[in-house]
């Protein structure tokens, strides 16, 4: 892996969270200073900040972008206790000119007591739809019925998870054999052992979300929760960002024909758990088709997690900050080290027919 | 199979504080971004300065290389030829298909070898140069374990050509290297192993061979005796070498020479040239491995080039894979290679379940990293194609992710998408587009889009936004487009309406009266109009109804008339609200009224007309 390029953030406070847009040309961050900023990429390959506005009066936490099916559509959420879902309006030439875009609010959720920890819209099969969590406990899961009017979000499901949530993670599955998912972590710090994940179901028949399992086996606070993209399989992957990295699958039990309608029973295995990072892991996130898995630690560090065609999962990369002053000033070239095996000088010297301790022995 | 433990690659974050701080991150389709934060930080905490900089991440460089791209694209070709080729065709002719195929590939990489060395040559800045020459390396390596791939796998070649082919071979990257090192220094070029490997062509027979090399030998020991290459000693060592070694058969003795031969390989080849040159195919590991060991002699390990070849010695086909995997960064020349050996059918014969799963391992990893490329993805496709497994939901995956800035582009992908029945993504790239249309107000496009995409609802919606800005600004945009909705109207109800509606604005201007009457008159009674739009379609009704002519029939003008009722009859009398009375309100009185008054003259005048005798 090789860093293409580096942008001056120009946030007045501490980052929470970066985002990149479905297509991957447009990005918003969040910060501490209670803003966020929307940049944008342009033919040439350069970003553009198009966009910065005040969001919240607290720390803004996360920042997520809808399906563009829905248009150009944000969600962010705070700890003034409250999330709120933004959209671009197309501004008058001027504006386009200038580069500027203007973002407005089409609604605030007010209902948290609490900081509101995540957001994250549901897959787009499901309409225009976001789950919250918060301190509080609370998980809340709202709908836009009608996508051409933002304003109108009703709140459709309340589920309390009767712990502290960080984080959540709605199973992108569209398949019909799967029903609506969502997984809600807790980083309860509280000594009682109980299962710091929760997976809640939709439920045809009772419209209602109900607890489907929980991982007894995670009981440290975890932090940072993902499904990965389903690619067609009949079982879940999960993984989970607690004391360690940690991926389970999640396998449906077949239903008798005569069920209570209650919901999915899961086969839950662990098929990975990694402590390289040897400390805390905040963040978990797989990549678009689901192969690899990349985690965020205390250690400073950025792992990523593969598995070979054995099904065997091993770190494959490591991104580390050296710490080395920055002059400031931000480069949009590209920092080029060019090469077929860049990472391994090593083949390009036993080609050369010279290893530095043979000729020179 | 034992699991080899490639090391994770390292990739440093300048100006990221990682003793003190910690990285949040999101994947996008090709790239990361990465950012420093604190997952700690506590609300009332003191503003935090840190690293000002967001950074993108990304993984296949070799992508972005303007020489590489060539490579991507001629054996891209190769690839798709390869897959089509007859699974009928069997034995030699196969066979001789495969060669074939291998050493197109290989020229591929020639020619970008080539390319990026001239390149490297006419670098003007050190540092550029260097890079180049570093890749020009790599190329060399990758054709060369190729190379020896073809022999040893494809080729077979029993045991006498066998050395032959591996004669050629060494000679091949020997000087090949020593030209390309010289080019690059810009040292003499002695070459010296030109003569030693003059070899006549490859028609020999093995006697004939041997006889000559008896001859050349002969000869050098006569120059040697004679001292004519006193003033050479080079050539001297090597006439020195060849007549000890025919002399003694001695591995030693050639090992004495080892700055002559520019590695274990090189040494190998002429060992097995002068002490067994009809070494068999299962023989080589066993020269191959003391051959290595004697030339590095324990005073260094073998690095990744050297095991590649070795398990290509072994013939341990995997082992080979699994080291170049590891060894190179790109999956270009693993995904390649594996699926021709796939073709070879040389994976199944080592009898390991999961034989094909990893060439379309492979291939997925490679294709992927195509995608990330703005025009690239497209050869991606293809790779896709032939990965019967997951190639078509990993292609699913990405296609969608591929940005659409120009017309023409998301044209291209919608193509792709519709000639493999991939319906869903068809209709969420159309609607994608749909909705940035309406959001910049383009209502044609948005229209097309929505048609595309077969979106019955968003035609609608997009219908209703034609209408109410026919209402507001008193005419139509996109007129080409509604016109030739053809079938496609059929979409929706109010798409079917907004083309006839416009229809009847057409015969209007057309002067056909009558047809524009029954039209409109239809399209209330049909309900095809939304009620919101009767009053307009009334109003659209007056200057029919005031020509000189009689255009509505008696009957149609009583149907016209119970709509004006069927519409005012809900409105409660504005006075009864006991507000005053709006502007608006008057205006709506105003028009009602008028409408009253001509349908009744109109009717009036119908049926005088009607209860007339015609033309008499």
């Amino acid at each position: 892996m090789f860093v293409a390029r580096s942008i001056a953030a120009d946030h007045k406070d501490l980052i929470h969270d970066v985002s990149f847009d479905f297509h991957g040309r447009r990005m918003a961050t969040c910060s501490s200073d209670q803003s966020v900023k929307v940049w944008d990429k342009s033919e040439s390959g350069d970003w553009h900040c198009t966009a910065s506005w005040k969001t919240h009066s607290g720390s803004v936490w996360r920042v997520t972008w809808a399906h563009p099916e829905f248009g150009q559509v944000l969600a962010s959420c705070s700890f003034d206790r409250t999330a709120a879902v933004w959209e671009e309006i197309v501004g008058e030439s001027n504006d386009k000119l200038r580069g500027q875009s203007h973002w407005v609010k089409r609604t605030t959720l007010v209902d948290s007591r609490t900081s509101v920890t995540d957001v994250k819209f549901a897959p787009k099969h499901m309409g225009l739809m976001l789950a919250t969590c918060s301190a509080d406990g609370v998980v809340r899961i709202y709908e836009a019925p009608d996508v051409m009017n933002l304003s109108q979000w009703s709140l459709q499901h309340e589920i309390s998870c009767k712990l502290s949530c960080s984080c959540i993670s709605w199973n992108p599955s569209s398949s019909r054999a799967h029903s609506p998912m969502i997984a809600v972590g807790s980083d309860d710090n509280s000594p009682n052992i109980s299962a710091k994940v929760q997976i809640y179901e939709y439920n045809e028949n009772t419209r209602k979300y109900a607890k489907a399992e929980s991982l007894m086996t995670v009981t440290d606070p975890v932090h940072d929760i993902s499904f990965a993209p389903n690619l067609g399989r009949s079982f879940h992957i999960l993984a989970v960002a607690t004391k360690d990295v940690r991926i389970f699958t999640l396998k449906p039990v077949r239903k008798e024909l005569t069920s209570s309608g209650g919901p999915t029973k899961f086969e839950i295995h662990i098929v990975a758990q990694f402590d390289n990072h040897n400390s805390q892991v905040w963040r978990v996130s797989w990549n678009i088709t689901g192969t690899v898995l990349a985690s965020s630690g205390d250690d400073g560090c950025v792992r990523l997690w593969k598995a070979n065609y054995m099904d065997n999962w091993k770190c494959t990369g490591i991104l580390k900050g050296n710490g080395s002053p920055v002059n400031g000033s931000s480069s949009q070239q590209g920092i080029s080290n060019a090469s077929l095996g860049s990472n391994n000088p090593n083949l390009q010297n036993s080609l050369n027919g010279s290893s530095a301790s043979r000729k020179h022995s | 199979m034992e699991e080899l433990d490639g090391d994770p690659t390292l990739t440093f974050i300048p100006g990221v504080n990682s003793k003190k701080r910690q990285m949040c991150f999101d994947w996008g389709p090709g790239e990361m971004l990465v950012c420093e934060t604190l997952f700690k930080k506590k609300e009332k905490e003191e503003k935090v300065p840190g690293c000002p900089l967001i950074y993108i991440v990304r993984k296949d460089i070799d992508v972005y290389s303007r020489i590489l791209r060539k490579l991507f694209n001629e054996s891209h070709g190769i690839f798709v030829g390869l897959q089509k080729i007859e699974e009928e065709s069997t034995g030699k002719s196969r066979k001789a298909q495969l060669v074939r195929v291998s050493k197109n590939y290989r020229s591929v990489i020639r020619a970008c070898m080539e390319e990026m060395h001239q390149v490297a040559i006419a670098a003007q800045d050190p540092i550029c140069g260097r890079q180049y020459s570093s890749q020009v390396s790599i190329l060399s390596a990758m054709e060369l374990i190729w190379n020896l791939c073809e022999i040893l796998f494809i080729e077979v070649a029993p045991a006498g050509p066998l050395l032959l082919h591996l004669l050629d071979w060494v000679r091949l990257h020997v000087c090949e290297m020593d030209g390309l090192s010289a080019d690059v220094l810009g040292s003499e070029n002695p070459n010296k192993h030109e003569n030693f490997w003059n070899l006549p062509g490859n028609t020999q027979t093995l006697t004939e061979l041997e006889l000559k090399w008896q001859h050349w030998h002969e000869e050098c020991e006569r120059h040697l005796q004679d001292g004519t290459f006193a003033s050479n000693p080079h050539l001297e060592s090597l006439c020195k070498v060849c007549r000890v070694e025919i002399m003694l058969g001695d591995d030693n003795a050639l090992l004495e020479q080892k700055e002559l031969l520019s590695n274990w390989y090189h040494f190998l080849v002429t060992r097995l040239l002068y002490s067994h040159p009809t070494v068999k195919p299962i023989e080589l590991h066993f020269y191959a491995q003391s051959s290595l060991d004697l030339f590095l002699g324990g005073d260094s390990s073998p690095e990744p080039l050297d095991n590649i070849l070795m398990a290509a010695f072994e013939f341990d086909i995997h082992q080979v894979i699994k080291e170049c995997s590891i060894a190179l960064s790109n999956w270009w020349f693993v995904a390649h290679l594996t699926d021709l050996l796939d073709h070879c059918k040389l994976l199944h014969s080592h009898n390991l379940y999961f034989g094909s799963n990893m060439r379309e391992f492979l291939l997925l990893e490679y294709a992927s990293g195509l995608f990330a490329h703005h025009s690239l993805w497209q050869l991606g496709v293809d790779y896709f194609d032939h990965c019967p497994e997951l190639g078509r939901v990993y292609l699913e995956l990405h296609i969608e992710r591929i940005p659409l800035n120009t017309e023409q582009k998301a044209l291209k992908v919608l193509r792709i998408c519709e000639r493999r029945q991939m319906t869903e993504q068809v209709r969420s790239i159309c609607k994608i587009l749909a909705m940035k249309a309406v959001c910049n107000n383009r209502l044609g496009s948005a229209l097309s889009w929505s048609i595309r995409a077969k979106d019955a609802a968003f035609a609608t919606l997009v219908s209703d936004r034609f209408l109410k800005d026919y209402c507001e600004r008193g005419s139509f945009s996109d007129l080409d487009l509604i016109d030739n909705l053809g079938p496609a109207m059929m979409l929706s109800d109010r798409l079917t309406f907004l083309g006839k509606y416009r229809e009847f604005h057409r015969l209007y201007g057309e002067k056909r009266f009558a047809d524009a009457a029954s039209l409109l008159l239809s399209l209330m009674t049909s309900q095809i109009a939304p009620r919101s739009f009767w009053m307009t379609l009334l109003t659209d009704a007056l200057p029919l109804l005031e020509q000189k002519q009689v255009i509505f029939a008696a009957e149609q003008t009583y149907e016209l008339m119970q709509c004006l009722e069927d519409l005012t009859v809900g409105r409660p009398e504005p006075r009864k609200l006991g507000g005053q009375r709006s502007q608006e309100d008057d205006v709506e009185t105003t028009k009602v009224e008028m409408l009253r008054l001509a349908l009744a003259r109109n009717l009036a005048r119908a049926i005088v007309k009607e209860g007339t005798l015609e033309g008499s």
